[in-house]
């Protein structure tokens, strides 16, 4: 099997991205400012997001031609990393990587989309549930006729503060990608088990939309934007699995049981060490989907990279989203009291990381995905 | 060939060309393996970052894997050389950083060729994962030490030259500081090796008894006392798993499963498919730790992570076998071979699944057990408290035994 050397470091560049991002973060979503606000009316922090933007963030992969930054999906990834570490409420998944990344896939029809969304002037969502497998076959939910759409789409991620739907649909002609005013549909947020991260129900109802692909092109937009976005999900998972491991050692040498503090008692300092383990594989293999899915897109004609991106991104969430969900598990259980308080910020991370692990395909379906693209075909049940 | 003074001009290019002056001298292909290793001692390209003439160029470390991979392109990787991991791995950076350059021009090069095998007389009866408790004893007696004491679980002393020894030459002291670390000729008077014989059947390593053992104060490698600092050295680099080559996807044990997976549809089950695409997963995973660690030392930021490396790799080789056997089936019931052998030194290729699925279990106990490969992560790693300590300040000879 030939696989190209990916680069799993990370440059200098990227690191001061995320020092920039990181202190930006620190800053203005501490993780007391996160529970308030998950409390109030508007979970999104849009003037967060659009400062976040202010330092190119929402438009890295994006060319400069296109209004973006011209960086890549590598550097895209340190900050879901960043994001994942404050469990950020901004729509960086739903409109900086799915929706943009649909777009920068669709072609030329839609790249006059795309400069709002790099700038962050706009916040744009893709139409299609977020459990949704980058595998999946072509959504059927929606129906296009003479331009207009109707249907109903569940579990939508960041429609709530979206100004614009990226929508798959199917017309008498076959599949399409198409782009709906947020205006012109009926957005209903629903209650999400992450508190961090709204998603709603959308319904359209003969809304007006602009097809931006269509046939094999819209199909082939779509599973590439989502698996960007099951990539890009891992480096978030593995922000998340971080900050869990150093809150918890941090409180382990500092609270004192039996005249003691716990890290000292082998039965809390071995899973930590088992947990430190599992977060330095989910660093390498995180690095290795982000540099697969650069390279897909720096050349999308390349179908061994295409295959090389998905590869590594099923790889990416078959094994990072266990390891996000370990940690913020532990976290909760080595706080011990504090841990299961609503006051504690471990239960916003645990959320974060059970839904992540469900977000673009459980790991099993991801593991079935690996099945088919390394030939290990499943067992014939006769 | 360039004989140009090595030192800081020395980068990825001149080594290759370093490399390619070797093999126009000394064709791999027709020389033989051990005359071609000498060359490349001599030529300073076995351990790069070694002084020169002792086969090194006092290059940085990190350009050893650029050196590994060029003659590897050309064609020419060592084989047979499982038995010599301790003498690699182990003996040679440890005389390299304590050794006289008396010693060091005496081991290195035969060390290195193959001609001398190495084993480790490190662990005793009473003393395992508390190596500093080991009770063998070395009394002065002029130019020369008297040895007395037993050691176990020894690898491949029924082969060993010599052997890296560590034993008690102050009682009176607590335990880790009065230690003194040797070289022993295992051709000496009163060494006497017996074969251990481990759950695989075989014996690949020994009992070993030193009685009235005399090794020349010349042997002796650092400072009287010194034996435990000198024994660190050695540990870490059991431990640490070095750069080496990149590996490809679907190195190692989960080859031998993964063949077995697409060759005998016969066998598959649903069940045993998530097993074994979790293990492939996992596999992945720890092979891309393994390129990440070699990736940053290539660019001289080592991590840590290379004391995760080699317990992640024992727990996927023992997940990995075990699961070979119940792929297997009725098969995994059998087999290869129980006769009482004596082996060159551990190869898993020409062996059974049976086979793999016992051997593996030594993984996480040779070389420090995994427990204790938690503690260090947990203390050195993540700086959690230590373990609470009840010998520090105890002599030796007064520790519960
Ligand atoms: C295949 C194989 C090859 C070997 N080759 C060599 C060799 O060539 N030369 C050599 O010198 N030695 C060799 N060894 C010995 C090996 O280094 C020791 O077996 C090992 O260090 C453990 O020591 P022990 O066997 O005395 O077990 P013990 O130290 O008695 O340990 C027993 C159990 O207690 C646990 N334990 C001990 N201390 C702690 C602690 N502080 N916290 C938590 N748990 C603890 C251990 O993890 C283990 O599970 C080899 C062993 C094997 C299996």
């Amino acid at each position: 099997m030939s696989e190209k050397r990916l680069d799993l470091l990370y440059t200098e560049v990227e690191q001061e991205l995320r020092a920039s991002v990181r202190s930006l973060l620190e800053d203005k979503s501490p993780p007391e400012a996160v529970l308030a606000r998950v409390e109030g009316d508007q979970v999104t922090d849009t003037a967060l997001w659009k400062e976040l933007a202010g330092i190119g963030v929402a438009g890295l992969p994006v060319a400069e031609e296109l209004g973006g930054a011209g960086a890549g999906l590598r550097e895209s990834a340190v900050v879901a990393e960043e994001l994942g570490r404050c469990v950020a409420p901004v729509p960086f998944l739903g409109s900086a990587v799915l929706a943009t990344t649909a777009l920068l896939e669709a072609g030329a029809e839609a790249e006059g989309d795309i400069a709002a969304l790099a700038s962050g002037e706009a916040v744009a969502a893709l139409a299609v549930p977020l459990a949704t497998p980058p595998g999946a076959a072509f959504p059927e939910a929606v129906r296009a006729e003479d331009g207009a759409l109707s249907g109903t789409v569940t579990g939508v991620v960041d429609a709530v503060t979206a100004d614009v739907l990226v929508v798959p649909a199917v017309g008498p002609d076959g599949p399409g990608l198409y782009v709906v005013e947020a205006a012109a549909a009926r957005v209903s947020p629903v209650v999400s088990l992450d508190l961090t991260r709204p998603l709603a129900e959308v319904a359209f109802t003969a809304s007006a939309a602009r097809r931006v692909a269509s046939g094999e092109a819209a199909g082939r937009a779509l599973r590439r934007a989502l698996t960007a976005g099951a990539a890009l999900l891992s480096a978030e998972q593995l922000g998340v699995a971080e900050w869990a491991l150093e809150t918890t050692v941090a409180y382990a040498k500092t609270r004192h049981q039996f005249g003691r503090p716990i890290g000292s008692f082998q039965a809390v300092k071995h899973r930590l060490a088992d947990l430190w383990v599992a977060v330095s594989q989910a660093r390498a293999v995180v690095r290795g989907a982000a540099s697969a899915a650069a390279a897909a897109r720096q050349d999308p004609g390349d179908a061994e990279a295409a295959r090389e991106a998905e590869l590594n991104a099923a790889l990416a969430q078959a094994f990072v989203s266990g390891v996000a969900v370990k940690a913020a598990e532990e976290a909760v259980q080595l706080h011990g009291g504090i841990g299961f308080t609503w006051e504690h910020p471990a239960h916003l991370y645990l959320k974060r990381a059970k839904s992540d692990a469900i977000a673009l395909g459980t790991a099993d379906r991801h593991r079935l995905a690996l099945a088919r693209l390394v030939d290990l075909p499943a067992a014939e049940v006769g | 060939m360039t004989t140009a003074p090595a030192g800081a001009s020395l980068d990825a290019p001149a080594l290759r060309r370093r490399v390619a002056a070797l093999v126009e001298t000394h064709d791999p292909a027709t020389t033989d393996q051990r005359e071609f290793l000498a060359a490349r001692f001599d030529a300073g390209l076995a351990w790069v970052h070694f002084p020169e003439g002792e086969g090194g160029l006092g290059a940085p470390r990190s350009l050893q894997a650029v050196v590994d991979q060029e003659f590897e392109r050309l064609g020419f990787v060592p084989t047979g050389r499982e038995g010599l991991v301790i003498g690699l791995g182990m003996a040679a950076p440890t005389i390299l950083a304590f050794g006289t350059p008396e010693q060091r021009a005496r081991y290195l090069k035969p060390l290195y060729t193959g001609e001398e095998v190495w084993c480790q007389l490190f662990s005793e009866p009473g003393a395992g994962s508390d190596l500093a408790a080991l009770g063998t004893r070395a009394v002065r007696d002029g130019d020369t030490w008297v040895v007395n004491g037993q050691k176990v679980w020894t690898s491949l002393a029924h082969r060993a030259h010599f052997a890296i020894l560590v034993t008690r030459t102050d009682p009176d002291v607590p335990k880790h500081k009065g230690m003194t670390y040797f070289i022993c000729d295992m051709s000496a008077d009163g060494v006497e090796v017996r074969p251990l014989r481990q759950l695989t059947g075989e014996a690949e390593f020994n009992e070993v008894y030193l009685t009235d053992v005399r090794i020349p104060d010349s042997q002796r490698l650092g400072a009287e006392g010194e034996g435990w600092r000198v024994a660190q050295t050695t540990l870490m680099n059991e431990r640490v798993a070095i750069g080496g080559h990149p590996e490809p996807r679907e190195g190692g044990l989960i080859a031998v499963a993964a063949h077995i997976w697409r060759t005998r549809p016969e066998l598959r089950t649903p069940g045993l498919h998530d097993a074994l695409l979790r293990l492939w997963v996992e596999a992945e995973a720890a092979r891309l730790t393994k390129e990440r660690l070699r990736q940053q030392l290539a660019v001289g930021q080592p991590g840590p992570e290379g004391s995760a490396a080699k317990f992640a790799f024992s727990r996927l080789n023992q997940e990995i076998s075990g699961l070979e056997l119940e792929l297997l089936g009725e098969e995994g019931m059998l087999y290869d071979d129980w006769t009482f052998r004596r082996p060159e030194g551990v190869s898993l290729a020409a062996r059974s699944p049976g086979f793999h699925y016992l051997r593996s279990k030594g993984n996480s106990i040779e070389g420090g057990t995994s427990e204790i490969l938690r503690n260090i992560i947990a203390e050195r790693v993540l700086g959690l408290p230590g373990e609470i300590r009840v010998d520090k300040d105890v002599a030796w000879k007064d520790l519960p035994k």
